[in-house]
């Protein structure tokens, strides 16, 4: 593994130098691009927190919205600083993830049924922040009030690096959250339960703590990505931060790339969103739809060929043990 | 050790299981047999949590358990195994033993603890502590011997047995039914075992409980079993096999 390592020590310096590498025009592109792909990593790395142990869920885009609308609406009213707003914002995604899963654990409500229960909460967020638009500006979504060109305490920076350095780091403690759980006893435990609940716990796994743990952790690490990006973007939207479409965009860039690796939800993300800015720029406004219908295509031809996702089924090649498979 | 006491069991309408109350005794080998659908299964079901029990008691060590959760029960030291083995197929054999050890044991067990008592366990059923031998590779006894080391991983007091030697060949039964010995022997577990193969069952065992229909029809040492005529009725005179 030693190659491994320094081919993952030069990518990093790489990353860590990337906004001062001079590229003509496109420099404030390519950062642009690049913060969106660390913070919806993040985001797919949380997500796949749960969905590597069969607790797929369709619906994290509410973990998304609870988190970012809290931080935007707390700083808008109040003018409290969203570091102490994200705190907020990820207790009440746990609060909202508790609410949901609790019931699902206590009767038995797994695998598909699960993903539809989730589906349902998405929307029902999407459709909460829509209604109470006095406070939420409904669809037209919500601008963060502007606190000049550089607020540490507002946590807006005109100058795309500090964002781009912030998601950087935002992106390798996921990365480290998740490899963290993978070495415990914890992964072991929760493989077991995502496998036969009645086998987990007749060896004295506590089936529904773990469930709920897992869910709060998940849901936590997604609205605090939520943050992120509405921090970053300085503007939130029932569209872009909860609901269906954005859910699924979640569960589609993590299966690309394969959710029972490390890496693979960074580079599900990384590929989604090169191609629908690849789409966008070839098709314009023209075929509005292509990169849905397009992302739809290859996560069937996934699902059916590579279950690993891209980069599982090539890490599976490299390294002689096989995966775990879906 | 283990009493229960009027345990019915109903599933609509159907009653798998009808006041049934026997005693488990400290140190023992307990043979509960019975015909197919006679409800040990069942018992054990309800005895582990698994199941609900709808009427009676269940006293472990003095305790009330009905109303447990499975993992409460495994905790308070009552292990138990699978009739058709249930291994964890995305762990490795080490791993699926370790997270018994770890999660399931009566006193706190350390990762690196529930680690070094896999390893002990599976030397114990002779099966191989290999970090990556992956369980879906094993034959039908080898996942008896890991559905027993998971179950022995937690340390129990007792350990219900579901039918352990169900699909095994002569020479693994004798050598299987050896291993129960064994772990009573040097464990000091206590063992109720769930049998079809009554020949072998017969020798280990020191007393037998006998079911059909949901209850219980005869209890004794196997010699008396043996010659009881309810139960060779039940067993559509077996006889020739209980002697």
């Amino acid at each position: 593994m030693t190659t491994g390592r320094v081919l993952a020590a030069l990518v990093l310096a790489a990353l860590g130098v990337a906004p001062f590498v001079p590229m003509g025009g496109m420099g404030e592109y390519v950062i642009f691009v690049m913060v969106q792909v660390f913070i919806w990593s993040f985001i797919g790395n949380a997500w796949s927190l749960m969905g590597r142990f069969g607790l797929v869920s369709l619906g994290h885009g509410a973990f998304l919205g609870v988190g970012a609308y809290t931080t935007t609406l707390l700083w808008n009213f109040y003018g409290l600083t969203p570091w102490v707003g994200v705190i907020v914002a990820m207790a009440a995604a746990v609060v909202l993830a508790l609410v949901v899963a609790y019931p699902c654990s206590r009767f038995g409500i797994v695998g598909h049924y699960f993903g539809l229960v989730t589906l349902a909460v998405g929307e029902v967020i999407r459709l909460l922040l829509i209604a109470e638009r006095d406070w939420t500006g409904g669809s037209l979504g919500l601008t963060l009030k502007t606190a000049g060109d550089a607020s540490f305490y507002a946590v807006q920076y005109a100058d795309k690096r500090v964002f781009y350095y912030g998601a950087f780091v935002v992106w390798l403690l996921g990365l480290w959250v998740w490899h963290r759980l993978d070495r415990s006893m914890a992964r072991a435990a929760m493989e077991a339960i995502g496998e036969d609940e009645t086998a987990a716990a007749s060896v004295g796994i506590h089936v529904s703590r773990f469930k709920l743990a897992i869910t709060s952790l998940s849901a936590a690490l997604t609205a605090f990505g939520g943050v992120v990006y509405a921090q970053y973007i300085a503007y939130v939207n029932p569209e872009t931060l909860a609901g269906v479409g954005v859910s699924l965009r979640i569960v589609f860039a993590v299966v690309l790339g394969g959710m029972y690796s490390l890496l693979g939800p960074t580079v599900g993300t990384a590929l989604t969103i090169s191609l629908s800015e690849y789409l966008r720029v070839k098709f314009g406004v023209h075929f509005i739809g292509m990169a849905e219908t397009i992302y739809g295509l290859i996560l069937v031809v996934f699902i059916i060929f590579l279950p690993s996702g891209i980069y599982g089924s090539l890490r599976g090649l490299l390294v002689r043990r096989t995966p775990a498979r879906a | 050790m283990l009493t229960v006491s009027g345990l019915t069991k109903r599933f609509g309408g159907f009653i798998a299981l009808n006041k049934v109350s026997f005693e488990v005794i400290e140190g023992e080998i307990l043979g509960l047999i019975g015909p197919n659908g006679s409800g040990k299964t069942t018992a054990f079901n309800c005895i582990s949590g698994a199941l609900a029990t709808s009427e009676g008691s269940i006293r472990f060590q003095g305790e009330e358990i009905v109303g447990m959760t499975p993992d409460a029960i495994c905790h308070r030291g009552l292990a138990r195994t699978f009739q058709i083995p249930r291994p964890f197929r995305k762990l490795s054999i080490l791993e699926n033993v370790a997270v018994a050890a770890h999660f399931g044991a009566t006193v706190r067990t350390s990762e690196a603890e529930a680690r070094h008592r896999a390893v002990e366990v599976l030397g114990l059923v002779g099966l191989p502590a290999d970090p990556e031998a992956d369980p879906t590779l094993l034959g039908a006894g080898g996942l008896k011997k890991l559905e027993l080391a998971r179950a022995l991983a937690t340390r129990p007091k007792l350990l219900l047995a579901d039918e352990s030697l169900g699909g095994l060949d002569p020479t693994e039964m004798a050598s299987a039914a050896d291993m129960l010995r064994r772990v009573r022997g040097e464990l000091g577990v206590t063992i109720v075992w769930v049998e079809h193969i009554m020949a072998t069952l017969m020798r280990v065992v020191d007393r037998v409980v006998v079911l059909d229909h949901g209850e219980k029809i005869a209890e004794g040492p196997p010699a008396a079993i043996a010659e009881d005529p309810r139960v060779i009725e039940a067993y559509l005179g077996e006889k020739v096999v209980l002697a």
